[in-house]
């Protein structure tokens, strides 16, 4: 094993191109697919927050099953859409980047709208009658409570970043692990151990490792200023 | 405190864009053949057993240097392969089940099915060997010996084309393969290996790809040499007429190039510790 060792911190060290193409790679995609979900779960999650309407409460527990759903029947669904001989098939999206950014994005919109709802929901209740009172628009409106709640709103994007960062079920289902185009951490540590070599898999496994250390260490800082 | 979070962000963010800068540099450097056809991108299904040997790293950088196509890997089972094929999904399949292939050609979806190169299935085992199988010829009858002694065998059970010849040998043998002993991996070639090798069991591999592992397990041949284990594998490019929006130009530009000269005589020169792993078809 100490060899395994040594061949993993001489690829990172050596900044192998290979190592650090798949890890931007992935880090690309977790960060454009959250990009993607957040424009639509941060509106959602605001909405759901602030308004009191029939079915809110059917619309949150939704969410909360989607939160828990495997990555591989995201995959499994999506891969049904956009095969070839799917409904979406004509848009030749299967085993290229963009199927495996439609699926993260479906992966984290749950947990981004989820966490983004709790947060508006635990502002305090005048803020709103307050801000009507003053007459602000509705947008206005919107703006403020984002910008209230924007540590929580961090909180809840970096969750999301990390729910697609380590997948691998929608990585390899849809992105198909092509070399140079959509082979990611995930998938790379997937191929490496199944081929018996562990050495590039451990690099990875170590840059995987960085990456959540920094993204817990950054909603740690977060959390603890919002208190 | 909140200057430390603006900075530990901006850290974050710089580390970003260094990654995805790098990223996006070396992603140029990969793209930058020569002479781009109008569609280059050719998206070939293929068994686990020609990525996981490393013969696809040393044929496709040459047929891509030579003709500016781009070739997007796609490493699955053969059964899995004819499958993305069937849909469309590829614009060529790479297999090794010749009866799956030719029932694939003549349901209409693949044209132009070659002969590529061939290799031997072998039954691999431990040292021990349990079942007293090593060094007969006989593929079924060492399968039953190993039914009898309850021996661990590892099946892919993926529905691969190994898997399609495990599955006949079985039929031959006449032996259940029900109980305890018989593990169904569902995985790649590679895997099963490493599983056969930690179990200290019996499994069917393609030698191609026990070649490529065999510094890393302490596995033996214990069967070879049986007709019957004969792998021989085939090229397809998928129905045009049928799929209209496939890279038709494409596949036939690859089919030429792996079983022209260029192409057989890389396949015949691809070996490891100086054995070959595949023999070409159409060049000796």
């Amino acid at each position: 094993m100490d060899s395994v060792f040594g061949y993993a911190l001489k690829l990172l060290l050596t900044f192998d191109k290979e190592t650090y193409f798949i890890a931007g790679l992935s880090l690309r995609f977790a960060l454009t697919s959250t990009i993607f979900s957040a424009l639509l779960s941060l509106p959602v999650g605001v909405l759901l927050g602030l308004n009191r309407f029939r079915g809110r409460r059917f619309c949150i527990t939704v969410l909360n099953t989607l939160m828990a759903l495997p990555t591989v029947v995201v995959g499994l669904f999506i891969y049904a859409l956009v095969s070839r001989s799917g409904p979406l098939g004509y848009l030749g999206l299967l085993f290229n980047p963009s199927a495996v950014i439609i699926g993260q994005s479906i992966l984290s919109f749950p947990i981004i709208a989820s966490m983004v709802n709790t947060s508006v929901e635990r502002l305090d209740g005048n803020l709103r009658e307050t801000l009507v009172t003053l007459g602000a628009s509705k947008f206005r409106i919107y703006l403020t409570i984002l910008s209230e709640a924007r540590f929580s709103i961090m909180t809840a994007l970096l969750a999301g970043f990390g729910r697609v960062i380590g997948e691998v079920g929608v990585s390899m289902m849809l992105g198909g692990n092509i070399r140079w185009w959509t082979r990611t951490i995930t998938t790379t540590i997937s191929l490496e151990t199944s081929k018996g070599q562990f050495g590039l898999a451990l690099a990875l496994g170590i840059i995987l490792l960085i990456i959540a250390f920094t993204v817990n260490f950054i909603t740690h800082w977060t959390v603890k200023h919002e208190r | 405190m909140k200057n430390r979070i603006k900075a530990s962000l901006l850290v974050l963010l710089l580390l970003l864009l260094a990654v995805a800068g790098f990223a996006g540099g070396v992603q140029e450097a990969a793209d930058s053949t020569p002479a781009a056809p109008e569609n280059p991108r050719v998206k070939l299904a293929t068994t686990t057993s020609t990525e996981n040997t490393g013969l696809l790293d040393v044929l496709l950088p040459a047929f891509e240097e030579r003709t500016g196509y781009k070739v997007d890997v796609i490493a699955v089972g053969t059964g899995k392969a004819i499958a993305h094929g069937e849909a469309g999904d590829v614009d060529i399949i790479m297999v090794h089940a010749r009866s799956r292939e030719d029932a694939f050609v003549e349901k209409g979806f693949g044209v132009n099915r070659r002969d590529m190169m061939h290799n031997d299935f072998v039954v691999l085992g431990p040292d021990s060997d349990p079942a007293g199988i090593a060094g007969t010829n006989d593929a079924a009858a060492a399968f039953t010996k190993i039914a009898k002694a309850g021996s661990d065998f590892v099946s892919r059970g993926d529905d691969s084309g190994t898997h399609t010849k495990e599955k006949a040998i079985w039929k031959v043998s006449g032996a259940e393969k029900t109980g305890k002993w018989y593990k169904e991996a569902g995985q790649g070639m590679g895997t099963v290996i490493t599983m056969t090798d930690d179990m200290q069991g019996y499994t069917l591999t393609d030698r191609g790809t026990y070649l490529a592992m065999k510094d890393n397990i302490g596995l033996k041949v214990v069967v070879e040499g049986d007709p019957v284990l004969f792998n021989p594998y085939g090229v397809i490019a998928v129905n045009p007429e049928l799929h209209p929006h496939v890279n038709f130009d494409g596949a036939m530009a690859l089919i030429e190039f792996v079983t022209g000269a260029e192409g057989q005589g890389i396949i015949r020169d691809f070996t490891k510790n100086g054995e070959p792993l595949f023999y070409p078809d159409v060049i000796k």
